[in-house]
């Protein structure tokens, strides 16, 4: 057998042994949705392997190792809250914390509007049956050949639900604080479900770290749902230690004239996956995807994305820039789809790499699939070494070469963060990618472990 | 200050200097002119320190140190600033980032602490007064998206803030016009001081009429073929460069 057919019986037998347990706790919705989903995972060849989207990720190292997968949620004898501060303390947020894809039990959701809706999946699905049954899956089959989705959904049991209903300004972000702790190394599933009513508007900031120094495979799932003119400012940071991996996957479908603003930080990891799609259905829609990657030692970043304008008059802007050093590996792909009513479309993409030794690597690859003909579409990519004219003339101010490439990089980021509209975070993140450039561990985290573990 | 002996300088292995000699003392204005082709960049490179830029024979001493010895930061830290011809544009790196980070490494080579940074806002504004540079330019990345003026401009506000012993000004009136260059001029006057030096690298006559010189070389095929006061400006906008050419041919 092999060791992919070995990975797919593994999954085979987990879904059917522990499927009484999955459905435990969870409600209809999510239950509703499994078998399903565990048969696209099975009809689609299982986890990816050499399939178009996957080209150059090889998942079979991080997929082919002995996790744990606990299937209920096991209370922390310790209170998160204390183990874990966050570093951005000028920045008031309503933080929630999920331990391993749960959400934890210690959370304290206040000063909220009243109608507002921060809660469990689990919590949310019993609760808000209607509202679950309206978005819930109805976004992530987007990824019509991707079996890591169908995956998420046939397994995931809990996440974060947020609702913004109608005309609600919810002025605080909500800061989702994703926290990896074990004893064994360990696989896990989150689904999160955001939802953005009529006119409403919404932060929601990502982090993720690793408090324990196991090897983790997170395969998560958010769907985001944007009503007509509603607004939300997504923001996702990856920081967590080299043997921590994850299939982290976004869906957003937005409405008449809703706006999406969506940051992905990249500062460590192992093998990280982002899937980003975007279906812009009805006309006025905009969206601006931004991404940063920073990689060393044996590093995977791949972010893939899917723009797909269904509606005319929409826009789209697409940015993503990345620097390696070491042995790294980063993908990029973008692609655009322009339906045939999709005229009037504005839709643009960059992706600059920068790479600083000669064994880092990187594929970059745009697909522009346009079939309406009164568009504006633009895409670039390109892959470069230091701007040696620049380095002179940084030099010749009496900055030394090391500072001098420092500031280089720490500019070509700054490309990206600049998109960054909360300003305590941006610059956090300014003074993080700063440290991750000088090598320094990005403890900015009272997290004892960061970066610990090598591959 | 500088002395310059036989200086030969190649760049991809084609020799452009062939035996440059100049020494300028403190306080003194040196205008270098010249034909295109000359070895004028290539002068002002060697000086600061582009590696691209041979040095084959000669040597260059600054204040008593061997210069072909120091790296291009280190020479900056000695005190000599290049104007450049072409500034370099920075994405993401704001001026008063870039500023700080040059003076700080300036003042750490001369074992100094890092300036304070309430003095250091304070000293920014001042330069900026001193160069008639607007504040916004402090928080923009630097040089990026400015106009050709505006990038004159800020390489003189810089010198402003770097505080040189020796600056060169390569071509600096190079596209601007003609109020701008009275700014660039008049910035470059306000900030002379009696013990330092200035280069001034120019094709033409206009920029001397702003900062006079005090004396004139004329750089033909990689030497000074004609030294002389600032009268030979004059007479170089008046006759062009071809009677100097045919001194040469005659001399050859």
């Amino acid at each position: 057998m092999s060791v992919l057919e070995k990975i797919n019986t593994d999954f085979a037998t987990l879904f059917r042994e522990g499927y009484s347990q999955l459905e435990q706790g969870c409600g209809a919705v999510m239950n509703g949705c499994r078998k399903e989903a565990f048969e696209k995972f099975v009809q689609l060849g299982g986890i990816p392997q050499k399939q178009e989207d996957y080209l150059y990720t090889d998942l079979l190292p991080v997929f082919n190792k002995d996790y744990r997968v606990v299937l209920k949620y096991i209370p922390q004898e310790v209170d998160m809250n204390e183990t874990f501060r966050c570093a951005v303390t000028d920045l008031v947020t309503t933080p929630v914390l999920t331990v391993n894809g749960w959400w934890f039990d210690g959370n304290m959701v206040s000063e909220i509007p009243e109608e507002v809706v921060i809660c469990s999946m689990r919590e949310a699905c019993i609760k808000y049956p209607d509202l679950l049954y309206k978005h819930y899956n109805r976004y992530a089959p987007a990824a019509r050949k991707d079996g890591l989705v169908a995956l998420n959904t046939a397994f995931a049991q809990d996440g974060i639900f947020v609702y913004v209903p109608d005309e609600v300004v919810l002025e605080r972000p909500v800061q989702v604080i994703n926290l990896l702790r074990a004893n064994a190394d360990l696989m896990g599933f989150q689904r999160n479900l955001v939802v953005v009513g009529k006119n409403a508007r919404a932060t929601v900031l990502v982090c993720d770290h690793t408090l324990s120094d196991h090897h983790f495979l997170m395969n998560n799932t958010t769907e985001v749902s944007l009503a007509q003119g509603a607004y939300l400012d997504y923001y996702q940071v990856q920081n967590q230690h080299l043997g921590a991996s994850q299939v982290n996957s976004l869906f957003v479908s937005q409405q008449r004239k809703a706006v999406f603003d969506g940051n992905m930080v990249t500062l460590y990891g192992g093998l990280i996956r982002n899937n980003m799609y975007v279906a812009l259905h009805e006309e006025g829609g905009e969206c601006n995807l931004y991404g940063m990657y920073i990689l060393d030692k044996n590093q995977v970043v791949d972010n893939f994305s899917y723009i797909d304008h269904i509606a005319p008059h929409c826009v789209s802007h697409e940015h993503f820039k990345g620097v390696m050093d070491d042995h790294s590996l980063a993908n990029f792909s973008g692609y655009i789809r322009v339906r045939p009513d999709a005229q009037k479309t504005e839709a643009y993409q960059a992706n600059n790499n920068l790479l600083l030794s000669e064994q880092a690597r990187v594929n970059s690859k745009p697909q522009l699939m346009i079939d309406a003909d009164d568009v504006k579409c633009s895409h670039g990519a390109s892959v470069g070494q230091m701007d040696e004219e620049a380095m002179f003339y940084l030099r010749s101010r009496g900055i030394g070469p090391e500072e001098a490439r420092m500031m280089l990089m720490f500019g070509f980021a700054h490309d990206i963060i600049r998109h960054v509209r909360l300003e305590p975070l941006r610059r956090k993140i300014d003074d993080l990618i700063d440290k991750r450039l000088r090598g320094e561990l990005s403890k900015c985290y009272h997290c004892m472990m960061q970066c610990k573990k090598q591959e | 200050m500088l002395k310059i002996k036989n200086l030969h300088a190649s760049v991809e292995g084609k020799e452009i200097l062939k035996g440059v000699n100049l020494e300028i003392n403190p306080g003194e204005v040196h205008a270098i002119m010249g034909p295109n082709g000359a070895g004028k960049s290539t002068l002002s490179s060697v000086l600061t320190g582009r590696e691209r830029f041979e040095v084959t024979a000669g040597e260059i001493e600054f204040n008593g140190k061997n210069l072909l010895e120091l790296p291009a930061e280190d020479r900056a830290r000695e005190g000599i600033f290049m104007s450049f011809q072409y500034p370099v544009e920075i994405p993401g790196v704001s001026t008063v980032n870039f500023l700080k980070t040059a003076v700080n490494e300036i003042r750490k080579y001369h074992g100094l602490p890092s300036y304070p940074a309430a003095d250091f806002l304070k000293m920014i504004r001042e330069k900026m007064d001193l160069v008639g540079i607007d504040n916004k330019l402090l928080n923009r990345s630097l040089n990026e998206g400015f106009s050709g003026g505006e990038k004159k401009k800020n390489e003189i506000f810089q010198m402003a803030v770097l505080e040189p012993r020796l600056a060169i000004l390569d071509e600096t009136d190079s596209g601007l016009d003609i109020d701008a260059l009275r700014i660039v001029a008049n910035g470059v006057n306000k900030l002379k001081k009696p013990g330092n030096s200035t280069i001034v690298i120019t094709h033409y006559q206009r920029l001397l009429d702003y900062i006079v010189p005090d004396v004139v070389h004329v750089l033909y095929d990689g030497r000074i073929v004609k030294t002389a006061g600032k009268e030979l400006v004059g007479e170089l906008e008046a006759k062009g460069y071809d009677w100097i050419k045919e001194e040469v041919a005659e001399c050859k």
